[in-house]
């Protein structure tokens, strides 16, 4: 028998109908997201067509992209705090679940939060199981050992309707990451690390699956936040092996299998990881132990440095010299002590438990800086209740940070969370963009432990200089 | 979704890389809840001034691009968000197809589902359009060629289903809807249940 690699697994354990040379593959998903902004268009087509959805319960949704971060208890409070097309859009949401019976993790459910937070979290997400949502950071549940991958609202609406794809197989890239991280250097700092060296192009058209004793060495949220970002190199989608780690995490959590459910599940989960000498289509490898937390520069992940490297010359043409204006920065020049007018934690990226510890180690005991205004959103309303139950909410508030309820908030700019126009915003969240964050705002993407050291400093810092307090 | 097997045009060009669908449509103009009418926020952010009024030095505002229905844009194209929100405001403003090197993936597929053709040509004849403003180029979906003026034509991948598709302007969840019963059947059969 040949050597299968952990996406070759979980491709073909879900193909209904084979592609061929004619035609794409017809391939089954097991867990459909949903949220309020790549829906309506899918619904309407559904409704025009009379067409039901097939697989309510493979389907988990819940309200986070324009979303309010400030508290709604009612949908009268909504109108209140969301601009009017956004609050429309959340009402149809609610609509469209009621009507085509959808179980919605809205307003009135402690169970709400960033899309790819909660599945996770409510233990929906599993290993081997295909995972879509018409958003691109879908890859973060690739961390169990899916096959998880952005989509299309016309897509979401075909998933609705059939609960299949039409998908060409794509092909694989190995990325072998080992070594020991050195203190202060998460797994943020890994995937920057990783874009800036196999481009915001490198891995389109490919599945990656993250290898390597760096990788088996971190908790689940890390890996999450290497899976996510795997979109930002361009991947289809990221894979890690499920093991003890990935178990451990699942276990006891309410949409997990129980009792012997849970034993069968957790055979066939471990049976996942790609057999030895299973072949990629390509290889790339990564020195972990010789990283340092990273920052970007530019208006892409990839344009990405160590924090105390100075912006490289290396780079030329239009697209290269449009980003270091319009960032108003110049090359042969450090980021490094740059000043700072926001930092935003929060995202799909870096807003889990693990996440918001590492900032209260920063925070404890110090102040914002005068200069700065620091926002802290969790990533689900489970989190901001554990973080509560820690005691990390009074870090945040003592330290002068502002703390919301959860959402995508700041990382996009949809709920009316923006950066104003020209401001320097260190944010822990995927993109920088031009104008991603509001028209006009520069984004400088870090890890938890360099934005928050950049809000006490009040310039642009390496968090290894700064203390940290538990 | 419009019938297409022949396009002639003038080309706009857009010389930038790595263009992100956050460019193509910023997100504050995602809170809308149908596809129509998302071609004045193409491009809104390069395309107006802070007071909302057009840029004269924008490729779109110049009157040439008014009947254009090819863009060609740098490496990468469409890389970043979901969002298929970018090719139905590029449809709306009047493009049939993006000419790039490469196009990201999921824009490329959001594209084929709204009547836009993703065309990736090697470098050579990008540089020739890049250096050939509102020059007219004709896109052959039958034998997926990209033809000059010169009449040079080069071809461009296209995979057989994606371009029938695209031909007879097809949507595929009729065809999806048609596998039914081997859904059913995969249902019934799967070793484990989600």
């Amino acid at each position: 028998m040949t050597a299968k690699s952990l996406f070759e697994k979980v491709w073909q354990d879900h193909v209904v109908v084979p592609e061929t040379d004619d035609t794409p593959a017809v391939l089954y998903i097991d867990l459909h997201l949903i949220h309020e902004v790549t829906t309506p268009q899918a619904f309407n087509v559904l409704r025009e067509r009379g067409i039901r959805v097939r697989r309510p319960d493979l389907t988990l949704a819940t309200m986070d992209h324009s979303t309010p971060t400030v508290p709604v208890t009612s949908l009268k409070d909504l109108d209140v705090v969301a601009e009017g097309s956004a609050a429309r859009q959340i009402r149809q949401m609610i609509e469209n679940c009621r009507e085509f019976g959808i179980e919605l993790h809205g307003f009135d459910r402690d169970t709400r939060g960033i899309v790819h937070v909660i599945g996770p979290e409510l233990g929906a997400t599993q290993p081997g199981k295909t995972i879509v949502c018409g958003d691109s950071h879908s890859s973060t549940h690739g961390a169990f050992g899916a096959l998880a991958f952005g989509i299309g609202s016309t897509e979401v609406g075909h998933v609705l309707a059939t609960q299949c794809l039409l998908q060409r197989r794509p092909r694989t890239l190995a990325v072998n990451i080992n070594g020991q991280l050195a203190a202060g250097v998460t797994a943020k700092d890994i995937i920057l690390a990783l874009i800036a060296k196999i481009g915001v192009d490198g891995g389109t058209g490919h599945v990656i699956e993250y290898r390597g004793s760096t990788v088996a060495a971190l908790d689940m949220e890390q890996r999450m936040t290497i899976c996510n970002m795997s979109i930002e190199a361009g991947a289809r989608a990221g894979m890690m092996a499920p093991d003890e780690t990935t178990v451990e995490y699942l276990r006891g959590r309410p949409m997990a299998p129980q009792g012997a459910d849970w034993d069968a599940a957790v055979k066939r989960w471990l049976a996942l990881p790609s057999d030895p000498g299973a072949s990629f289509d390509r290889e790339v490898s990564l020195d972990a132990s010789a990283l340092e937390p990273m920052i970007t520069f530019g208006t892409n992940p990839g344009m990405a440095i160590p924090v105390t490297a100075a912006i490289p010359e290396r780079y030329s043409g239009p697209s290269f010299r449009k980003a270091m204006e319009y960032m108003q920065v110049e090359a042969g020049k450090p980021m490094l002590g740059k000043p700072v007018d926001l930092v935003f934690i929060g995202s799909c990226t870096n807003s889990r438990i693990t996440d918001l510890r590492q900032v209260a180690s920063v925070l404890r005991g110090r102040k914002v800086a005068d200069n700065v205004k620091m926002l802290i959103v969790p990533g689900s309303q489970a989190i901001k209740q554990q973080a509560e139950s820690e005691g990390l909410d009074e870090v945040f508030r003592a330290a002068g940070a502002d703390w919301r309820e959860s959402g995508c908030s700041m990382c996009l700019g949809m709920n009316g969370d923006t950066v104003p126009a020209g401001q320097l915003c260190v944010s822990t969240s995927n993109r920088n963009f031009e104008g991603r964050q509001g028209i006009g705002a520069r984004t400088v993407l870090a890890s938890p432990l360099t934005a928050a050291a950049a809000a006490v400093s009040g310039s642009i810092a390496d968090p290894r200089t700064l203390e940290t307090r538990q | 979704m419009e019938k297409l097997t022949r396009l002639e045009s003038r080309i706009t060009l857009l010389p930038a890389n790595d263009v992100d669908t956050d460019q193509i449509v910023p997100a504050r103009f995602l809170t809308t809840t149908t596809r129509a009418g998302l071609g004045k926020a193409l491009f809104a952010d390069w395309r107006y001034d802070a007071a909302g009024q057009p840029k004269p030095d924008f490729v779109l505002n110049q009157p040439e691009a008014a009947d254009s229905k090819v863009l060609v844009a740098g490496n990468n194209f469409g890389c970043g968000s979901s969002r298929e929100h970018a090719p139905w405001a590029l449809a709306d403003f009047g493009f049939r197809a993006v000419i790039s090197t490469a196009i990201a993936d999921i824009f490329r597929n959001n594209s084929i589902k709204n009547g836009l053709v993703p065309v990736v040509v090697d470098q050579a004849t990008h540089e020739w359009l890049m250096a050939n403003p509102w020059e007219t180029v004709t896109i052959d979906l039958e034998r997926c060629e990209l033809v000059l003026p010169d009449g040079s034509a080069t071809s461009f991948p296209l995979d057989g289903f994606s371009r029938y598709c695209l031909m007879e302007g097809i949507d595929q969840l009729g065809y999806l809807q048609q596998q039914s019963p081997a859904i059913d059947r995969y249902e019934e059969q799967r070793p484990w249940k989600p």
